[in-house]
């Protein structure tokens, strides 16, 4: 069937309070996950990585009805893409993943770190993990990335490099002591903590 | 990469803060968005559906034991992109209350029945045109607390992913005449009117079946690629 050209998007609404049932059911609905919070198979080259955290509003208030997407390149840099032309699609990885929050708005990502991607220029880009953030009271996602502490390759990014220097640090993972390579990163909607969202 | 998001698009949303729908006042951001170039990372994005979606995934009145209670439903129409071409294979989910307006839910409480055939869970792959289709119940109205004899109209929530990560939608698609429209900030929270519109059905007399359910058909038009660049204001 031809389509005429439409005159502008589908606007964005909220995914409201009830999204769980239908896009994170995790074993409390009867519904199966498409997708889910551990991105890592048996195959998958690549350190592991666990990142952690909690979502908060701008009273500092946890957020439990608020889901996380993220999307990421495997070890390599590549994307799990067919638009990614530099190497075969990488079946093995897929990158993407989905969790809602709990009720102390905590949730947590098993996946690998990614390796470098090259921005527009070819410029390489720092280790990075895009994040989409939905919730009940947000009409449209906020889009972040989660970059990781202990890189040198930070300094020369040139997506942190746009975010004033005092804030930067909200993009930044945080590895935990111990000998697992767990990383925090606590998302803040609103405030003076407020995560850098970006304007993409 | 030589696709083109065009940021002209993202006008057709809703702002972030909408102090109507009172949620949105503790929950957007209070310091400007960060402006960036689209890479390789946000070009991209999950290729997602002949693996997730199962044969009656489309079909929410057979996933029960039964026949869910309510007006059956067929929800079609196709995953376009801002100059009418259709997304191709791309995952389509869906989520709504069931016909009194009830969401499964642990947290809903509003005390109206619970359906035990009606889960109001769906998914769908879009085609190779980008079509799609669905077979539901029509959701219920529902009360919610954000103000006095606040209800929301009728709506199924669909999420969609298209090409990318930044053409990555969520919406709720709504039904044509709703008496609630004037009165729901969510829904209002699109300013333009044309935009608005765009997120409510048409009734679709050619593709209801007789004796058996209405149709609505919904197109979910998602932003890009290569869309014609506006004029400059």
């Amino acid at each position: 069937m031809q389509q005429t050209k439409p005159d502008g998007v589908t606007p964005s609404q909220t995914v409201g309070p009830y999204f769980a049932y239908g896009l994170t059911p995790n074993g409390k609905y009867d519904w199966n996950d498409a997708f889910n919070n551990n991105l890592v198979t048996s195959d998958t080259s690549g350190e592991r990585i666990r990142i952690e955290g909690q979502v908060f509003d701008g009273d500092g208030a946890v957020v439990s009805d608020c889901m996380l997407e993220i999307w990421q390149a495997d070890a390599q840099g590549r994307f799990s893409d067919p638009q990614d032309k530099r190497a075969q699609p990488n079946t093995s990885f897929k990158g993407f993943g989905r969790i809602g929050t709990d009720a102390k708005g905590g949730y947590a990502f098993d996946t690998i770190k990614p390796g470098t991607v090259p921005d527009p220029d070819g410029k390489p880009q720092a280790p990075h993990i895009l994040l989409a953030v939905f919730a009940r009271g947000m009409l449209l996602h906020n889009y972040s990335r989660i970059y990781f502490d202990g890189e040198a390759a930070n300094a020369s990014d040139p997506v942190l490099a746009l975010v004033p220097a005092d804030r930067r640090a909200t993009l930044i993972a945080t590895r935990q002591p111990g000998g697992n390579a767990v990383y925090r990163f606590d998302i803040h909607l609103q405030g003076d903590k407020e995560t850098v969202f970006f304007d993409v | 990469m030589t696709l083109v998001y065009p940021v002209q698009s993202l006008a057709a949303h809703p702002p972030r803060l909408s102090p109507a729908y009172k949620s949105t006042v503790k929950r957007s951001p209070s310091k400007p968005l960060i402006p960036m170039r689209h890479t390789l990372s946000e070009l991209t994005g999950p290729v997602y559906g002949h693996e997730t979606v199962r044969e009656n995934d489309h079909d929410l009145t057979v996933q029960g034991k039964g026949e869910p209670l309510g007006e059956r439903i067929i929800v079609h129409g196709h995953v376009l992109d801002e100059d009418g071409r259709g997304v191709p294979n791309t995952l389509v989910e869906l989520w709504q209350a069931n016909a009194c307006g009830r969401y499964v839910h642990v947290v809903d409480q509003h005390p109206a029945p619970l359906d035990p055939n009606f889960t109001g869970a769906g998914r769908a792959q879009s085609d190779a045109q980008g079509y799609y289709r669905f077979v539901t119940i029509k959701p219920g109205a529902y009360p919610w607390g954000n103000h006095h004899n606040a209800w929301r109209p009728a709506h199924i929530h669909f999420s969609v992913f298209g090409h990318s990560f930044v053409s990555r939608l969520v919406t709720q698609m709504y039904f044509p005449g709703d008496p609630l429209f004037p009165f729901d900030p969510i829904f209002n929270s699109v300013t333009d009117e044309k935009a608005r519109n765009r997120m409510i059905s048409a009734f679709d007399l050619e593709n209801t079946k007789p004796d058996w359910a209405l149709c609505y058909r919904f197109n979910i038009v998602l932003r890009g690629r290569n869309a014609t660049p506006m004029e400059k204001k």
